[in-house]
């Protein structure tokens, strides 16, 4: 089951790739297959019931590389099934956006097939050989939209500095698997037995350096400062969908790592280092903000605001490593952490997809090209008030259940946590600033004949909207899947 | 009754957010859609008022969302509804355009007060409590085409917001302590984290009342649509403030400092703002000034855990300030100004409107023996048994409200001057009429700004107090008579001698908007360009310097394999050969020469040789005996 979710969108790229079938049939098959896909996750998670004693569910295993015990495995549990359920949902809605792209649409869709397939395996994946290579297939994928569909100028520049960069915090990365790898006895690269021998527990020095290879590698997938600077022009040049996917999945790839691998794994170093990555999850989230109220380009202040979202998980998984406080209080700031990066895909998702509309009409994201788009596109700026709203954390929207958990947890377990609150006013004032300048006033600018969002851009921004509003609403919902797992980890680091 | 409880939160959401999404097609049945909401709403909430349902529902791991009807909530819930609906009735008639959006942010914020005044946990009180600020953002920029009114929606959504980061820091508290996040656990909450619970609520109040310091939002605020002032500015966003203190007074009583704090925020609250107010000539901004000088008396009733004076209070004055910002509104729609002094006469050309007015002024002036009156002495009396100094202040603050209301109500019924017309339509095209469907709400508002009152005397006030003191202290016959005396005098005294012009400052809302954009706004958006600079010119230039660094490092080494390693190999080749070469000439002039002038001197030696070889035997004799003398004369020299 799972792995036929995995390599659906993979085999159906393929067939893409290399039959020349017209560009109607490639757009509507691509809407087919994510469409499927999502159903299949649909099933899963109907299905899916919580593992007894923090085990995982539709577990498949396969021989791979038997000289290095590394196998092709993969499961889920509560932490994997809300991101396999966000990339479905992220790629079906980019798919339904897609319909409008005339540019090669059959390798178009051939690409984020198979960038679908990367993004699902890493977060299925039980084996480190099987993430690092979705990990860095992704990267790949990534590359290939950015310069090949991107619209930037500079989109060739932008999407080599995005694949060096994070291919170099791959490289990070590799280092540290390979250190677990030999650290563990007999050797392995198998996850949840990696986890069940934390094998670097006695070893202070030797755990913290790879630790810190595994954290260099995440933080800049994630990113954090200082290892962001690689996004905004990547989301600039990026087509709307590549940003939206960017934004919205790619990154969790990093925050699911700390979850997945660097927590469970290496707990005494974890805790070791609980207050470097707090400190640094702190200061993403109030630098990210400033820098976005700052901008005077949409597309990058989008950009800048992920780096506050992404910050705010940080900051929690860093708590969850202080001993200090409660367990309730730890386990909520989990909870939190993995709510936020589903919360962050959907309106960040929005976002992006709501920005390629402005660049579609008049090719510009400066916030001063416009003005009054209340008028001439009230449908669009409605869409963007709701999502802006829901970013900036209001409830009813997933983003304040997300905000809620990451601060009364974090705040719970140690009171520096509330040097990041002002981050929630400032993201606050940029997206109401940004309201006002491009949706208030009387049209001006390239808001005059402004033509307003059609049914193939609002059906997705819609559906996106509407999953954060049930969130918000039934939190429950996503809740009940994400804590169960989050006791689990917040156990292992304590242990 | 849960179930009806449930209706009265979901219902007018629903609705509202319907209206919203279906935008122009509804705004023909909006208002008439609103106000069977709204009354549907009103019955729901005297209905729960009576059954007191207590509920939750899940929501986060550990944290319930909890609703719950005690007698805090029975009194105020009642309250808000009505003044909703009579809101909506007098919109219907009043607000123009876009009437489904107007209708449905009013609706959806109707519904999140519900839910603040209903909620037992701190999840479901902050979740409505920034549902309330969103809603009012979009209501005060109510007119998005002026920007502004956004603008000022903007300002009173981030300064609310700024003090709202008090709940969520009051939830880790919560939790850091150990109790849940139910508002009645607070209290027993361990010594630090009861003091952080108590200061994060007492901030997230004091911003939501428009206290000191964070008062300057109300004043912008004004750019909203009246009706959207008589609901928000009286008894539902602002009065929240001072709702949510008097529901966790025990935990400002549990601390030390909080009670006092929030007692003497309020009563100088009071007090400024009442000075402000006086000093206003903006009818709405005064009425603004004036209900966070109200508020005052409500935080200070929380403050010194006068608890049933200050709900009393509450009630009071949402009903008082709804009817005098509707009049305003009134009288804004038909002479298209709210400046005092082209409002001379107002009064006379409606005499209904006036009439109401003129019980809503006298009211907020505190006679005998309209509301506000008994209220604020209730609130008094607790102040007076916790220190002489804080009802001093309370009662100057009393005597302040009478001077602004006065300033009021005698200037709208002064008779109507000549060249009225001349300063009407300043702010918009008035309209000239009042209708009937504005008029009506008034009516309703003035009988209760008249009668509230009782809530604060026996035996209503007695039975409000035992359900929400247990024992308080009750407004002695001096201290009514006081405050009575005073109000009626200060009445006649603004009446006999006009106001002379009061200091700018106090125009101003002593430039609190303006300390706020200087210590605020600014440093935080030049730390934002700063940042901004940084991350632009130094980080991202420093990861592609590092980026060009490694080219140029690479340049240098292909120049190095070029330049050196390359020439180095070629360099010893050619210096092979002339190794070789040179090595080949030396050999040729060193060994090679020596060898055969060797040759030449032996073949030369053996040409002398060869010279004695004569064949002559006496030559040879000659030669024999030469050698033989050399041999004997070496052997003799040798002995």
């Amino acid at each position: 089951m799972l792995s036929s979710i995995i390599f659906l969108p993979l085999v159906a790229a393929a067939l893409l790739a290399v039959l020349r079938v017209p560009d109607r049939v490639a757009r509507w098959t691509w809407i087919a297959v994510t469409t499927a896909d999502l159903a299949l996750v649909g099933v899963l998670i109907a299905r899916y019931e919580t593992p007894a004693d923090g085990g995982l569910a539709f577990e498949e295993r396969a021989r791979w590389i038997p000289s290095v015990n590394s196998s092709w495995h993969v499961g889920v549990d509560g932490l994997s099934v809300p991101l396999l359920a966000l990339t479905a949902v992220v790629f079906c809605a980019c798919a339904v956006y897609g319909l409008r792209e005339d540019r090669r649409p059959r390798q178009h869709a051939a690409l984020f097939l198979a960038l679908q397939t990367t993004c699902l395996g890493l977060f299925a994946a039980q084996d480190l050989i099987v993430f690092f290579l979705f990990f860095d297939l992704s990267i790949v994928g990534m590359y290939a939209a950015i310069a090949g569909w991107g619209h930037g100028r500079e989109a060739g520049r932008s999407a080599l500095q995005f694949f060096l960069y994070t291919f170099l915090g791959s490289l990070a990365l590799l280092l540290g698997f390979i250190g677990l790898y030999l650290a563990a006895d007999p050797h392995t690269f198998d996850i949840p037995e990696l986890i069940a021998a934390a094998p670097l527990q006695d070893h202070p020095v030797a755990g913290g350096f790879v630790l810190a290879a595994l954290l260099v590698g995440l933080a800049v997938k994630t990113p954090t400062i200082p290892f962001h600077t690689w996004l905004p022009p990547a989301h600039t040049d990026a087509s709307a969908i590549g940003s939206a996917v960017l934004a919205a999945v790619l990154l969790k790839m990093g925050t699911y790592g700390f979850v997945r691998i660097a927590m469970p794994a290496l707990p005494d170093a974890w805790r070791g280092a609980a207050w470097v990555v707090l400190a640094v999850g702190i200061a993403s989230v109030l630098y990210g903000a400033l820098v976005a109220l700052a901008q005077t380009d949409v597309k990058r202040m989008i950009a800048y605001t992920s780096i506050n979202h992404m910050g705010y998980v940080v900051m929690a998984v860093g708590a969850a490593g202080l001993l200090g406080g409660g367990t309730a209080a730890r386990e909520l700031a989990v909870t939190g952490a993995v709510t936020q990066m589903v919360s962050h895909g959907l309106l960040t998702g929005a976002l992006f997809l709501l920005a390629g509309v402005l660049h579609d009409r008049t090719g510009s994201y400066a916030m001063r090209d416009y003005g009054g788009l209340a008028r001439t596109a009230p449908l669009w700026s409605g869409l963007f008030a709701v999502a802006a709203f829901g970013s900036l954390g209001i409830p009813a929207f997933s983003g304040f259940i997300a905000e809620f958990q990451v601060f009364a947890g974090s705040i719970g377990t140690t009171a520096w946590a509330a040097i990041a609150l002002p981050g929630i006013l400032i993201t606050a004032a940029l997206f109401l600033r940004a309201l006002q300048l491009l949706v208030t006033g009387l049209p001006g600018g390239r808001s005059i004949s402004f033509s307003d969002v059609r049914a193939v851009e609002a059906v997705p921004v819609t559906g996106l909207l509407l999953l954060s509003l049930a969130i918000g609403v039934l939190p429950w919902l996503l809740l009940d899947l994400i804590t169960p797992a989050s006791a689990v980890l917040v156990d292992l680091v304590g242990r | 009754m849960t179930g009806l409880l449930w209706a009265c939160a979901t219902v007018p959401a629903v609705v509202g957010a319907g209206l919203c999404v279906s935008g122009r097609r509804a705004d023909r049945v909006a208002p008439a859609v609103g106000i069977v909401t709204a009354g549907v709403v009103l019955a729901l909430s005297v209905a729960v008022a009576l059954g007191r349902p207590a509920t939750s529902a899940p929501f986060l791991p550990g944290a319930v969302f909890g609703l719950a009807v005690d007698a805090l909530a029975a009194v105020v819930l009642p309250a808000v509804a009505a003044v909703t609906l009579l809101v909506l009735v007098f919109s219907a008639a009043d607000v123009s355009g876009a009437r489904a959006r107007y209708t449905g942010l009013l609706l959806l914020f109707a519904a999140a007060v519900v839910v603040t005044v209903c909620a037992t946990t701190l999840p479901a009180l902050l979740f409505a409590w920034e549902v309330m600020g969103a809603t009012s953002y979009a209501l005060i920029g109510f007119r998005w085409q002026e920007p502004h009114r956004v603008g000022a929606g903007l300002t009173a959504f981030l300064t609310t917001r700024t003090a709202d980061l008090g709940l969520y820091l009051a939830a880790g508290a919560a939790l850091a302590g150990g109790s849940g996040l139910a508002l009645a656990d607070l209290p027993g909450l361990p010594a630090p984290w009861r003091d952080v619970a108590a200061a994060g609520l007492l901030v997230a109040a004091l911003g939501k009342a428009a206290q000191l310091p964070f008062t300057a939002w109300l004043s912008a605020a004004m750019q909203g649509p009246s009706p959207v002032s008589a609901l928000l500015h009286s008894a539902a966003m602002v009065a929240m403030g001072g709702y949510l203190l008097l529901r966790v007074s025990p935990l400002l009583g549990a601390t030390s400092w909080a009670g006092p704090t929030a007692a003497w925020v309020g009563a100088l609250t009071a007090l400024l703002l009442g000075a402000v107010a006086l000093a206003q000539r903006d009818l709405k901004q005064l009425l603004a000034a004036s209900t966070a000088a109200q508020l005052g008396f409500v935080v200070l009733g929380a403050g010194v855990a006068a608890v049933a004076g200050g709900t009393a209070h509450l009630v009071a004055h949402a009903a008082t300030k709804a009817l005098l910002f509707l009049a305003a509104g009134a009288w804004l729609t038909a002479l298209g100004t709210k400046q005092l002094p082209a409002l001379r006469g107002a009064a006379r050309r409606w005499p209904l409107v006036g009439v109401c007015a003129a019980v809503g002024a006298l009211a907020l002036a505190g006679v005998a023996p309209l509301s506000l009156w008994a209220t604020k002495d209730a609130v008094l009396a607790g102040a007076h048994e916790e220190s002489l100094a804080l009802y001093l202040v309370g009662l100057a603050a009393a005597a302040l409200s009478a001077g602004y209301a006065g300033k009021v109500l005698w200037l709208v019924w002064q008779r109507l001057p000549a060249d009225a017309e001349a300063g009407y339509d300043t702010e918009e095209e008035g309209t000239r009429q009042v209708r009937a469907l504005q008029q009506a709400p008034l009516v309703v508002l003035a009988a209760g700004a008249a009668v509230l009152g009782l809530l604060a005397l026996p035996p209503v006030g007695d039975t409000l107090r035992q359900a929400l003191d247990g024992s308080g202290p009750t407004p002695g016959l001096v201290e009514l008579a006081v405050s009575a005396v005073v109000a009626v005098v200060v009445l006649l005294l603004v009446r006999v001698r006009p106001l002379q012009p009061l200091p700018g400052w106090l125009e101003g809302w002593l430039g609190l908007a303006r300390a706020t954009d200087v210590v605020v706004v600014r440093p935080v958006l030049h730390t934002a360009e700063a940042l901004a600079r940084f991350d632009d010119r130094v980080l991202a230039r420093a990861v592609t310097g590092a980026g060009r660094g490694a080219l140029r490092t690479a340049r240098a080494a292909a120049r190095f394999d070029d330049g050196v390693l390359d020439r180095a190999v070629a360099g010893s080749a050619t210096a092979g050969v002339r190794l070789a070469d040179a090595t080949g000439r030396a050999d040729l002039a060193g060994p090679d020469a020596a060898v055969r002038s060797l040759a030449a001197g032996t073949r030369w030696l053996g040409g002398w040789a060869r010279r004695t070889q004569t064949g002559q035997l006496h030559q040879y004799y000659v030669s024999a005996a030469v050698v033989l003398a050399a041999a004997l004369a070496l052997l003799l020299a040798v002995r």
